[in-house]
């Protein structure tokens, strides 16, 4: 199915600076057992959001009304753990359209990208720019703009700039996704095929 | 001819296609499926009215999401039941080979996968699921994907791919008595981190990691993904051959000689160049124990947790929120901590010579009484076996109960929970904030630790007088 497109967001932002930030925090496993996509934003981050007794906890900062936004500032290395694409959808329903941090895993950055998540990697200096400016002031508007691959920090201009697969990068900005890539390659594949062993 | 490494050589032959300034289309010949995360990729191709490309290369068995005991019985749990039949209903209408739940093949998708010979050298093999890196231990190049990915390959039997980088991690030398293929690889997560294979696809090499069984090879392969690595690889020998040969699905006859001779020429070049190259002497590695909140939060058993003064801001803010749930102070000492539940199981250490180990240490002896020990077989196969070897019987007299097939406590989807704040040695390969159940607290180890803690009750060298 074609994904949102993405061209540029400016938000203010959630700020998380705990890292490894794994796939189990992001949505445990006992509740994957949906066979469609539906309600995983409903469920994450369940343990760090909710107490035993499915009561919101008030530290955590989901639950902190002195921040919002579409986009998800992150510790190092965000997504590590499991595959579970869930983590890519739960994120994306609840309504970040971006993650941010100095560091992504592999798998989870395929499967954010693959559902119109942008994962935008940044230095280590530049992401704890960010979160000082935002702890100041969770007001502060940040723009990421894909086209340019650029990150602003609204108020004083500060940016950085980040890199992003071409072939990624149009997919996002046309709303395409790869199975429409991959059904027209069909007769190369079937080739292919035909010289295998 | 330029040196090639064993991973390209496999990569390149797979490549269908290569996009411009992105990434290559990559030929799958082998993948597997399981209950969790495949039916909204099935959705997915309903949607677009596709049929499945290729389905007499997919297999599939539920693992997850199933319970350990009375799996002749209806599943009780509504939700895991629907996940259960919904890939019962998904394989039939895509003409898909399923081991069900009583099916002689059931178990762990990826003790399975190897123990039937679908595994094979110089395969491309894929799997939602990010342990899929276990099927490397035969020369393959194996990783996890997501769903959109899972959809890719039923779709076409391709996935679009950028290449990852290459790594060898060389291993010399002789492990010393007690230290087994999980000691390796937490000890080599300790050293790189968890992000270190990040980007990367590791060969393992080395004469310790050479004198490995099969089963030893896949315990160091599926915990590649724990440093952060696409993969992990180790090039096919001997030991390889002999494993797969005369399996179910492995090649026959005249076919075996062609692919054996093809096997045989899966192997790094003198000379190739990897991106990145560590070296680790074997007789510095001690049995290890996890201590906090990530795999590569491990040490030697015998060593304190260390102090997180010097770290910046916020790995220090990491580290302490991670003791924190563990209920540790740096410093502590591991050996002698109390432990509540011994779970021996996982596609990391759920196999026959895991158990072996396990009954083979615990013989004539008694789990100490604040232990509840859980062995969970990674497969029908491997139960069976156990069964056949007295194992069976030696584990329950020791006090351990036994149950049927499935991932079970390794991230207690099912009824298989460790209660919170309890604290479970575990020979199973993440040891997240809530990983074995909400507010658990997981130690991971090797299978022969796991059996030293359930007898003595708390955590101890293995290697000491019993
Ligand atoms: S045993 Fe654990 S790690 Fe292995 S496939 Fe099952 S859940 Fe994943």
């Amino acid at each position: 199915m074609p994904i949102d497109k993405f061209k540029t967001l400016q938000s203010t932002a959630v700020p998380m600076p705990i890292e490894n930030v794994d796939t189990d925090q992001i949505i445990p496993a006992r509740f994957l057992k949906a066979i469609e996509r539906k309600d995983f934003d409903k469920n994450l981050f369940r343990d760090w959001r909710y107490d035993k007794n499915d009561q919101p906890k008030p530290d955590f900062v989901l639950n902190d009304s002195t921040y919002s936004g579409k986009i998800l500032v992150a510790g190092e290395n965000f997504g590590s753990g499991s595959s579970r694409e869930h983590a890519a959808w739960a994120l994306y329903d609840y309504g970040f359209r971006v993650i941010v941090s100095s560091f992504f895993a592999d798998i989870f950055k395929n499967n954010a990208l693959n559902n119109g998540l942008l994962p935008v990697q940044i230095s280590a200096e530049f992401l704890e720019k960010l979160f000082i400016a935002i702890q100041k002031d969770p007001g502060t508007l940040i723009e990421v703009n894909l086209e340019t691959e650029k990150i602003i920090l609204l108020a004083n201009g500060d940016n950085e700039s980040f890199e992003i697969n071409p072939y990624k990068k149009e997919c996002l900005i046309k709303g395409y996704d790869d199975i429409d890539y991959l059904l027209s390659l069909k007769d190369k594949i079937q080739e292919f095929e035909q010289n295998l062993m | 001819m330029t040196p090639t490494t064993l991973f390209d050589k496999i990569w390149d032959a797979h490549v269908v296609h290569q996009v411009e300034r992105g990434p290559n289309v990559l030929y799958i010949d082998k993948h597997f499926i399981h209950e969790v995360t495949s039916p909204v990729a099935f959705l997915g191709l309903d949607k677009r009215n596709l049929k499945v490309s290729r389905p007499e290369k997919t297999i599939a068995t539920p693992d997850h999401n199933v319970p350990t005991i009375d799996q002749h019985l209806p599943i009780k749990d509504q939700l895991s039941r629907n996940q259960v039949d919904q890939l019962t209903k998904n394989c039939e209408k895509h003409n898909i080979q399923l081991c069900g739940l009583n099916h002689p093949w059931h178990g762990i998708v990826h003790v399975i996968g190897p123990e039937l010979g679908i595994t094979q050298p110089g395969m491309t093999i894929v799997c939602g699921d990010s342990h899929t890196s276990t099927h490397g231990a035969f020369g393959a190049v194996a990783f996890g994907i997501g769903t959109s990915e899972v959809e890719m390959v039923l779709a076409s039997q391709c996935i679009l791919q950028p290449k990852p980088k290459k790594m060898r991690i060389t291993v010399d030398g002789k492990l010393k008595k007690g230290v087994a293929s999980k000691d390796i690889i937490l000890y080599i997560i300790s050293k790189i981190g968890t992000a270190g294979g990040t980007g990367h696809f590791i060969e393992y090499a080395g004469s310790a990691i050479r004198e490995l069984s099969m089963e030893g090879r896949m315990t160091i392969c599926n915990m590649s993904i724990e440093s952060g690595a696409r993969g992990g690889l180790i090039a096919p020998d001997e030991t390889t051959f002999t494993y797969i040969e005369g399996r179910e699905m492995a090649p026959k006859g005249e076919m075996w000689d062609k692919k054996l001779a093809y096997w045989k020429t899966l192997k790094s070049d003198e000379g190739a160049v990897f991106d990145k190259e560590y070296t680790f002497d074997a007789s510095d590695i001690e049995p290890m124990i996890t201590f906090g909140t990530n795999p590569g939060m491990g040490l030697k058993i015998s060593q304190p947790i260390p102090d997180p003064q010097n770290l910046p801001p916020n790995s220090r803010q990491t580290f302490e929120k991670s003791l924190n749930y563990m209920g540790f102070k740096p410093g502590d000492k591991m050996i002698g901590k109390e432990v509540d539940y011994v779970f021996v199981g996982s596609c990391t250490n759920g196999r026959i010579e895991d158990l072996r180990e396990v009954a083979n240490f615990v013989k004539g002896k008694k789990k100490a009484d604040n232990i509840t020990a859980w062995i969970v077989p990674g497969s029908r196969q491997v139960e069976e076996q156990a069964r056949k070897e007295g194992i069976t019987n030696i584990l329950e007299g020791a006090g351990f109960q036994l149950r049927q097939p499935g991932c079970s406590a390794c991230l207690a989807m099912n009824d298989d929970k460790i209660p919170a704040g309890k604290y479970a040695v575990s020979t199973s390969n993440r040891n997240f904030e809530g990983r074995q159940g909400p507010g658990a607290r997981t130690l991971l180890a090797s299978p022969l630790v796991a059996a030293a803690v359930a007898i003595k009750g708390k955590i101890v060298d293995p290697r000491e007088n019993f």
